[in-house]
């Protein structure tokens, strides 16, 4: 007997000691955070395999194991994949994540993505007559320039004429989706495919490296880009005075205006910059050789809906965003896989869309829970004052 | 059986602090029972015990001499235990009838019936003088009448048992009055009241009984007519108070803030501010009187440019500034303890530091071409902690909403004060703290004007009006109606401007 237990004292003693760190972990604000992010994806993955075992129950377990191990499939061609799905749905998250931190909804996102993919095409396709080593630089400004204009609109609405930014980003949506598919059978158009023509190969963003550590993947820097993004945004709400006012308008207007923030002006900077965002979006995903083209079809554009979910479970914070960015990038490459057993294309379009927004939206419940129970304490502790 | 109540050795924690520390709360039937501590000292916790909101970590609760368990507030209730939370509950949009049967509603063949519940109400609030009727819409009555509505709520439960959680601090003082006569008439009937406060002039008005907490300790309890106020104030600070206002004479300086007719209309076109002019010289403190909604509000607007859309003008250091935005009028010399902590004072999910820079944030001793020092933000906030005494959990990395309301507005205060600005506008900075931090506040304000600054104290407490200011002026409809000196009025003087009864010269 005594034996037996000292042969399972240090696993328990370990056992013990993690879930003791664990425990002080999700008291600490980032430990709650984090800890619910990944309860939300664990239900998330959870639920697509639900989905699985309905329907083709034989593959169910065979389709939950690719999902989770699906980066690895293929060696550096899946991983180098994965991190280039993952790059444009980063920055649409942190587009979303970066108004909603500045007190906005840009539901905007995919409309701005639109037209900073046109930008990019238009000039890679058409403006060669710049010098090489430019040309895919020019071509990404463009796609950021156009898609900080597509958010300064709503931002100028909100700001002057009190037109709130979920009515006016809806519209401005497709606006851009039908301006877009003229302006492409304009000026870029690929009669043959009903498609934007492919951008010369000088406006492809180049590889930076990657393809030494991901010799068979079509990923570029374009990940470079996504993570810069990243930490230019996290420094600029965490470390500059300009965030420290965006945030405070965006927390509570009225004590920003007391401060002598001008709150209208703000409105403006923080819808511009997540229009930026989404437009640089648009230049990583349609400035590659892969062969991403703008396509004709009255449909919009799916990445900017993505970034809404990306930033739901990274909680709108920059690393956050991050790391759920690469989780949906990780499971939208597992889908791929999931073709090489038998479900449908469209059941894996299914089954990819509800582990991510199941994620998401298991997180909203937990922050809806949370809101309310914050709410019942507060309204306890209120009566003190 | 001589206690209704009897709440023996309570002890309740939260995490990192115990809240309530072996308490006991003894309350007889038909008495007005005060429970007095500063702010954070447990009072609202342990009631809430009471009220079944929270349980107790030890300790024993006894109703009318039988222990008891009350796990939810549906359980006091049937104990006839009623509460009236400090911030109302209250659906706006229904009317007062359906708001007070709300959870018991008569119902018929699916109808709601409200005759009988509209009768009785009827009957409820005639015999205390309520003057209530029943079928207002929440929304368009007066907070007084607010409350009577959440004491209607409980009179209609049968409550025996009435817990005030401080209930007069969104009171004026005619509808204090008016509650403390309801409270006592509900007494005489063989009620038992519970009275959360830390006005001691409320207790000596209306309490048989006080019982004090301190830091979430059971200090004792005390006779009331037996116990002075300062013996009372002393048992709940832990130290001597001073009442008096402590103030050597001083020479009036130059013109500091000037106001010459201002005119402002509100959204309907009702006007609000009506040909207002005065003047605050360095080393005054000019104190506008007045009953709350008489344009106060407005006029702080004005002088701060948080509303611009006035008529008339507005001059610092005789400088004008009339069409100046806020932060340049900030940058002039203005601080603001603004009227609402929570609207305007506080961005509350920022953490305390962060609150501490929110005026100067943008001063070079902050940030650095646009990067935030972060070192000297945190040495500048527990500065802040240590002179003005702020307490929080977690020091200056608290997020504000979690401060209790005393602490956020000490945070406040000690953020417009640093800034030592040569016009302090302070609207109603003591409301809802208590003795020990009101002196504080007082004392801060006294050495501000003797540093020759000038403060604009707007105050609805005619003790404070009487005993901090230099100079007093009344504003009556958005009109100033009188220009006195304390040292040649009485506060019953003051009332009758306050209330428009009278006129002086301005
Ligand atoms: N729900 C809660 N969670 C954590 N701490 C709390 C909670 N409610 C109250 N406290 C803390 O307990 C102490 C007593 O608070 P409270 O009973 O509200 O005091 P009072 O009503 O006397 O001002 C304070 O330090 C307060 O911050
Ligand atoms: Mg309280």
């Amino acid at each position: 007997m005594s034996d037996k237990n000292n042969i399972f004292k240090p696993a328990k003693n370990i056992w013990n000691k993690g879930m003791n760190r664990l425990g002080k972990f999700s008291k600490t604000d980032a430990g709650e955070s984090i800890l619910s992010s990944i309860l939300a994806i664990i239900a998330g993955v959870m639920f697509g395999f639900l989905l699985m075992l309905i329907f083709v129950p034989s593959d169910a377990f065979g389709g939950l194991w690719i999902i989770i191990s699906g980066a690895f499939q293929k060696g550096n061609e899946s991983f180098g994949n994965f991190l280039m799905y993952a790059a444009p749905i980063i920055v649409t998250g942190l587009s979303v994540g970066f108004a909603f931190k500045t007190g906005l909804f840009n539901i905007g996102a995919t409309g701005q993505f639109t037209v900073g993919a046109f930008a990019a095409v238009f000039v890679g396709v058409r403006w060669t007559f710049l010098p090489d080593g430019m040309h895919w630089m020019v071509a990404v400004l463009a796609a950021i320039f156009a898609g900080a204009v597509w958010g300064l609109i709503p931002g100028l609405l909100k700001a002057f004429f009190n037109v709130h930014e979920v009515v006016s980003t809806i519209m401005l949506n497709y606006t851009a989706m039908y301006l877009v598919i003229l302006g492409v059978k304009t000026y870029v158009y690929n009669s043959l495919y009903s498609e934007s023509a492919s951008v010369v190969s000088e406006a492809v963003i180049p590889k930076m490296g990657l393809n030494l550590i991901f010799p068979d993947s079509s990923i570029n820097g374009g990940f470079f880009l996504a993570v810069l993004a990243v930490i230019v945004i996290y420094i600029v709400l965490k470390k500059t005075t300009f965030g420290y006012q965006l945030k405070a308008v965006g927390y509570n207007k009225d004590a920003a205006k007391y401060a002598g923030v001008n709150e209208k002006i703000s409105t403006v900077y923080s819808m511009t910059i997540a229009g930026a965002l989404s437009g640089l979006a648009g230049a990583i995903v349609f400035l590659t050789k892969a062969g991403a083209h703008i396509s004709t079809t009255y449909s919009l554009m799916s990445q900017g809906f993505d970034g809404i979910a990306v930033a739901l479970l990274g909680l709108s914070h920059p690393l956050g965003i991050l790391a759920s960015g690469l989780f949906f990038g990780y499971i939208k490459n597992s889908g791929f896989y999931l073709q090489s057993l038998s479900f449908s294309k469209e059941v894996i379009g299914i089954i990819v869309a509800t582990i991510i927004y199941f994620s998401a939206l298991s997180m909203l419940f937990r922050n809806l829970v949370k809101k309310i129970f914050a709410k019942h304490v507060e309204d306890v502790k209120g009566d003190d004052q | 059986m001589e206690y209704v109540i009897e709440m023996l050795n309570i002890t309740k924690d939260f995490p990192g602090i115990r809240a309530n520390d072996n308490v006991t709360l003894q309350v007889k039937k038909g008495e007005i029972h005060a429970l007095l501590g500063e702010n954070g000292a447990g009072k609202s916790t342990l009631m809430s015990i009471l009220f079944g909101l929270y349980q107790p970590n030890d300790g024993m609760i006894k109703v009318r001499g039988e222990e008891v368990q009350i796990r939810n507030p549906n359980d006091a209730n049937d104990l006839h235990i009623g509460m009236v939370h400090q911030h109302f509950k209250l659906v706006h949009n229904f009317t007062v009838a359906e708001n007070i049967v709300l959870g018991k509603e008569d119902v018929k063949n699916g109808f709601l019936k409200m005759d009988k519940a509209i009768e009785r109400i009827k009957n409820l609030s005639e015999q205390y003088n309520f003057n209530i009727d029943p079928n207002a819409i929440i929304s368009d009555i007066t907070v007084g009448m607010q409350q009577r509505v959440e004491i209607l709520k409980m009179l209609y439960r049968d409550a025996e048992i009435m817990i005030f959680d401080e209930p007069t601090a969104v009171l004026t003082p005619q509808e204090i009055e008016e509650l403390m006569k309801i409270m006592k008439a509900m007494a005489k009937e063989g009620k038992s009241i519970i009275l959360i406060t830390h006005k001691l002039k409320e207790i000596k008005a209306v309490a048989d009984r006080c019982s004090v907490l301190r830091k979430g300790k059971y200090i004792g309890t005390v006779n009331v007519n037996e116990t002075t106020v300062e013996q009372m104030a002393e048992m709940m600070v832990g130290r001597k108070v001073l009442f008096n206002v402590v103030k050597g004479e001083i020479e009036l300086g130059d013109s500091v803030l000037k106001v010459e007719d201002l005119n402002m209309h509100n959204k309907d076109g009702k006007q609000v501010l009506k040909d207002v002019s005065f003047e605050v010289k360095a080393g005054e403190i000019l104190c506008v009187a007045g009953i709350e909604g008489n344009g106060q509000t407005h006029l702080v607007e004005a002088i701060t440019g948080l509303n611009p859309h006035y008529t008339g003008k507005i001059y610092i250091h005789n400088k004008e500034i009339t069409h100046e935005n806020i932060r340049q009028r900030t940058l002039s010399g203005m601080g603001h303890i603004p009227e609402d902590r929570h609207k305007h004072g506080l961005v509350l999910d920022y953490t305390l530091a962060e609150n501490m820079i929110l005026q100067s944030y943008f001063d070079k001793e902050f940030q650095n071409y646009g990067f935030l020092k972060f070192d000297a933000i945190s040495e500048h906030t527990n500065d802040l902690i240590q002179r003005f005494d702020i307490r929080s959990g977690r020091g200056e990395k608290t997020v504000a909403r979690s401060m209790s309301g005393g602490n956020q507005q000490k945070a406040i205060v000690a953020r417009e004060f640093d800034r030592n600005p040569d016009l302090m506008i302070a609207v109603q900075p003591t409301r809802g703290l208590d003795v020990g931090a009101i002196e504080y506040i007082h004392k801060q304000l006294v050495g501000l004007r003797d540093q020759n600054k000038a403060i604009l104290l707007i105050s609805l407490e005619l003790d404070e009006v009487m005993s901090v200011s230099d100079r007093i002026v009344v504003m009556y409809e958005g009109e100033l109606v009188a220009n006195v000196y304390p040292e040649n009025v009485t506060e019953n003087e003051l009332g009758l401007y306050m209330s428009g009864s009278k006129r002086g010269e301005v």
